[in-house]
Order: C-alpha cells, then sequence, then structure tokens
C-alpha cells in the first residue's frame, strides 16, 4: 500500500491561522445588464446562520484549502441525494424526516475484528476539520468545511487481513426515503474504494459541516468524503463498510458504465459521453473555472494511479 | 383573448426575473434559468402544435388564432435558452460550443431544433405567408413537428438519470402527432380522387 506521507502537503493547501476564521469573498458582480443584476446580488447574501447542533472539540485539520467557502445554505439547499429525490432541490425538505437515531454502522469482510459500531462510537472519536473542495460530475463544485475523522482510522478498529482490497460502503435505505420506490439506481446505493484510496489520509468520514452536525440532506449521520474523486463517489448516510477481496459493484457503474466508471477520479481530460468535463461551476460564482487533475489533489493521491491509463480506468 | 394570452405567456420570464432580483434563483441560477427557458419553448412549442387537433377536436375554432402567437413565443424562450448557454455556460467560446455540437448528441438536436425556429419565426407574419402562397407557407411550417420531434431528444438525452420528465414531454408530443394522424389521412384521401379527375 503506498501511502505518502501527509507533510508533504501543497502550501498553498495549508489555511494559515489569519487566514483560517472564516471568510467570505464577494463575488464581482460581472457581465452587463439584467444578468449582472440578477447574478451579482447573489453572495452579498451568505450570511450564514447555523440552526443546528454545533460540534465541539474540532481541532484545526491538516487539509484545508484557503478558497472561499460555499454558503451554508447553498451547500445545505442544493443536493443530489436520490434516496428522496432525483430534483436537486428537493433533499433539503424530504430529508428531514431520516431516521439518524438508532444508528449503526456494520463493519465487516476481510477483517480481523469484524463489528456493528453504534454512532455514539463514531462520534466520540477525535475529530478535526477538513475544508475541502467538491467537484460534482455534473460540472458544479463547492468548498466544504468538513468534520470527521481519517477513514483510515475507523479501520483501525477492524483490523483488514491481507486479503482486504477494496471497500464497499452502503447508503442506509429507509421507509423514509420517497426516492426508493423509482429504481433510477440499483438500491441501496453502494460505491466503493480500491483499499489503498481509502486509506490515504485525505479520505475521511464526515460526521459534520461548517462546524455543525452533519445536516440530514447532506448524509447524515455519517458520510464518506473523498475529495479528489467526483461526488457521487462520497457516499451518504453509511450503515455498511465491507472490505472486500474483489472490486464492488457501484451504483453509477451499474447504471451507466460508459458513463461513470469505477475510479471516477476527476479528471479534465476525460469528458462524461455527454458533456465536457474541463470546466466547473463554483457555487457562488458567476464565471467557470478550469477542473483541475484530481480536484487539485494530485500532489496527494496522483502516485496512487502510477502506471494505469487514466482514461481507460476512468 | 389574445392579451391574456400574450400576459400569461410572458409570465415565466416574469417568474425567473422576480426570483433573481430577490436572489432567490438557488444555489445555481444559472441552471435554473437554463432549464426553465428550455422547458417553456417546448411548452410553446407543444401548445402551437396542439391548437390544431385540439381545434378539430373542439371546434373552437378561435384557437387558431392563437397559435402563431405560441410558436413565436417558443421561438422567444428558445433564443433566451441557446443565449444562456452562449453567454453564460460557454462565454461565448465558439470552439469550445463547436466541439460540443460536434460531440455531444443532445445539443447537436438542440441547435437544429433552435435553427430549425429560425424560418419558421421569420416567415410567421401575414405578409410572408401571401408572399409564398399558403400551400408553401403550411409545408414550411411542418418543420415544426420535425423542431419538436429534436427538442424531445434534446431534453431526453441530457438527463442524467430520471428520464421521467422528459419522457412526458415526448409523450404528449407523440399524442399530439398521433392526433394529427386522421387528418393527415383525410387530406390524402381527398387529394387522391382530384388527381384522378
Amino acid at each position: 500500500m503506498i501511502i505518502r506521507s501527509t507533510d508533504d502537503i501543497a502550501p498553498s493547501e495549508i489555511t494559515p491561522q489569519a487566514v483560517h476564521a472564516r471568510r467570505r469573498e464577494l463575488m464581482v458582480a460581472l457581465g452587463a445588464g439584467l444578468a449582472g443584476g440578477v447574478l451579482g446580488a447573489r453572495s452579498a447574501a451568505a450570511a450564514e446562520t447555523p440552526q443546528a447542533e454545533l460540534l465541539d472539540g474540532v481541532t484545526r485539520g491538516r487539509f484545508a484549502t484557503s478558497e472561499a467557502q460555499t454558503t451554508f445554505k447553498d451547500a445545505t439547499s442544493y443536493n443530489n441525494y436520490y434516496e428522496f429525490s432525483t430534483d436537486k432541490y428537493s433533499p433539503a425538505g424530504l430529508a428531514k424526516r431520516l431516521r439518524v437515531r438508532p444508528w449503526e454502522v456494520v463493519v465487516d469482510g476481510e477483517v480481523a475484528r469484524p463489528r456493528t459500531i453504534g454512532i455514539d462510537e463514531l462520534l466520540r472519536l477525535p475529530r478535526e476539520e477538513r475544508i475541502y473542495r467538491m467537484r460534482c460530475v455534473e460540472g458544479w463544485s463547492m468548498v466544504i468545511p468538513w468534520v470527521g475523522f481519517e477513514f483510515a482510522r475507523l479501520a483501525r478498529l477492524v483490523e483488514p487481513t491481507s486479503k482486504a482490497r477494496y471497500v464497499e460502503f452502503i447508503t442506509a435505505s429507509q421507509d423514509t426515503m420517497p426516492g426508493l420506490s423509482y429504481r433510477v439506481l440499483d438500491w441501496p446505493y453502494g460505491e466503493g474504494l480500491r483499499l489503498d484510496e481509502a486509506m490515504h489520509p485525505l479520505t475521511i468520514m464526515a460526521i459534520g459541516m461548517y462546524g455543525q452536525v452533519l445536516p440530514n440532506q447532506n448524509g447524515a449521520p455519517i458520510r464518506l468524503v473523498v475529495p479528489w474523486k467526483y461526488g457521487f463517489k462520497s457516499a451518504k448516510s453509511i450503515v455498511h463498510i465491507r472490505f472486500t477481496a474483489t472490486q464492488p459493484g457501484t451504483a453509477w457503474n451499474k447504471a451507466a458504465a460508459n458513463e461513470y466508471g469505477f475510479y471516477s477520479n476527476v479528471n479534465p481530460e476525460v469528458d462524461h459521453p455527454r458533456w465536457s468535463q474541463a470546466t466547473e461551476r463554483r457555487i457562488g460564482e458567476f464565471r467557470k473555472r478550469p477542473t483541475l487533475p484530481f480536484n487539485g489533489y494530485a500532489e496527494q493521491v496522483a502516485s496512487l494511479y502510477t502506471g494505469m491509463d487514466l482514461r481507460k480506468n476512468f | 383573448m389574445k392579451v391574456i394570452a400574450f400576459v400569461a405567456a410572458l409570465l415565466p420570464l416574469m417568474r425567473l426575473v422576480v426570483l433573481g432580483v430577490t436572489d432567490e434563483l438557488g444555489a445555481n441560477p444559472i441552471e435554473v434559468i437554463t432549464r426553465s427557458t428550455g422547458t417553456w419553448t417546448m411548452v410553446m412549442l407543444w401548445i402551437a402544435l396542439g391548437i390544431t387537433p385540439v381545434r378539430h377536436l373542439t371546434g373552437w375554432h378561435w384557437l387558431v388564432d392563437l397559435r402563431r402567437m405560441a410558436g413565436l413565443f417558443a421561438a422567444f424562450y428558445g433564443t433566451l435558452h441557446l443565449t444562456t448557454y452562449v453567454w453564460f455556460d460557454q462565454f461565448f467560446d465558439v470552439p469550445a460550443m463547436w466541439h460540443d455540437i460536434l460531440k455531444r448528441p443532445f445539443i447537436t438536436v438542440g441547435v437544429a431544433a433552435f435553427l430549425l425556429l429560425i424560418p419558421l419565426a421569420i416567415t410567421s407574419t401575414d405578409r410572408w405567408q401571401q408572399r409564398m402562397g399558403t400551400r408553401n407557407w403550411l409545408r414550411l411550417h411542418r418543420l415544426a413537428y420535425a423542431c419538436a420531434i429534436l427538442a424531445a431528444l434534446h431534453f431526453v438525452w441530457l438527463v442524467k438519470r430520471d428520464t421521467r420528465e422528459a419522457l412526458v414531454y415526448a409523450g404528449i408530443l407523440g399524442l399530439l402527432l398521433a392526433l394529427r394522424l386522421p387528418i393527415v389521412l383525410r387530406r390524402r384521401h381527398r387529394r387522391v380522387p382530384v388527381r384522378r379527375q
């Protein structure tokens, strides 16, 4: 397994203490006439009103981009959570019904000590803030301050055996989820990573964001976050983690294998068959920006894929 | 009646303007504007195509007065839709758009649908109808069906996975085409003996 030392983080990825205090960059209103007026007005209304339960004991994480964070309002109102709805504005309301207690995560498969871990135990693990870019396969992106712990820490609790080569993540399926009645995907939602990807220090299990308990529509009470891959890889509301010897099937790959590969690393060079991945719209911004290889985390993760043809293994 | 229809057809645009000014267009305003103008292009085009069959079914012949307006509003919303793409999505990057048109079938058919709307909008006036002769004019304006089929494909092909809404539009178009069938057949029956004389 190749895990690079975490000391070689690009200086640009480390937030100076002075900048760390949350700040807002007002977007420069671009464009003339109606468009300029309408769109320029947006980010001025970025004031955040945290209402959920605050998480204490959150330390500053090792990885934090200094880019402007997406507003709490946008990050919690524009969500892909197909178990609730295929419309991105609906989960914010519909996911209120999600039952997040009691909650257990079954961790089994190729491990020495399979366990069923209650959410309270997971919430007691030391947690830190990780400010990550999140790039959706649909061509938009956000910057989100997650709160969580490295997946590797959870793996240590169950001791993966030498047979373990992949990790499968399975999302809850509850009667609170109206989207399940339509088989738009093969429920329950399953995602997967190679073991070295899962054990990489960038890969976290998030239990919060913006210093608060994770909102339901963002994948409460615990979700995966893999910042160098398209957003759909970061499965929400996890109930089952399975270490496997063989590559697990993944929801979007099963739905359309020619459009969504197992790896799904952010790659501006490999277009989605129906749209370009060269640029993205950062939510809150007017102009599009170029998409970076591995979503800007190439320095940390490119070595995981040495010798692999990333056009074939998209 | 025409005034009411005109104002009603402007409501979708008014809604976008109000939502924009009050910052209620959501996290991704450009996506909302693109979707909405695209939707209303189809709705207007479907209305324009639906007027003839509905007129035949109900005998409400006054509806024909609204057909041209519906068609022109389809062209209007279609222009807004395309402008949103060219300006706010591609920022006038001609090579990127050309690449899109060649490589992405849903863009190809979308642009084709818009191009078909142009001659229809230009020749929508009485004067053009006279200049072309009613028969040729009608023949040209049957392109509206081709345009609608392309627009429906544009919608179905762009959707990531949940095609239900797109298929509703395609289904209604299929129904409209099916309703046209008896009229087309009747016309053909009528024409055959005329030719034999």
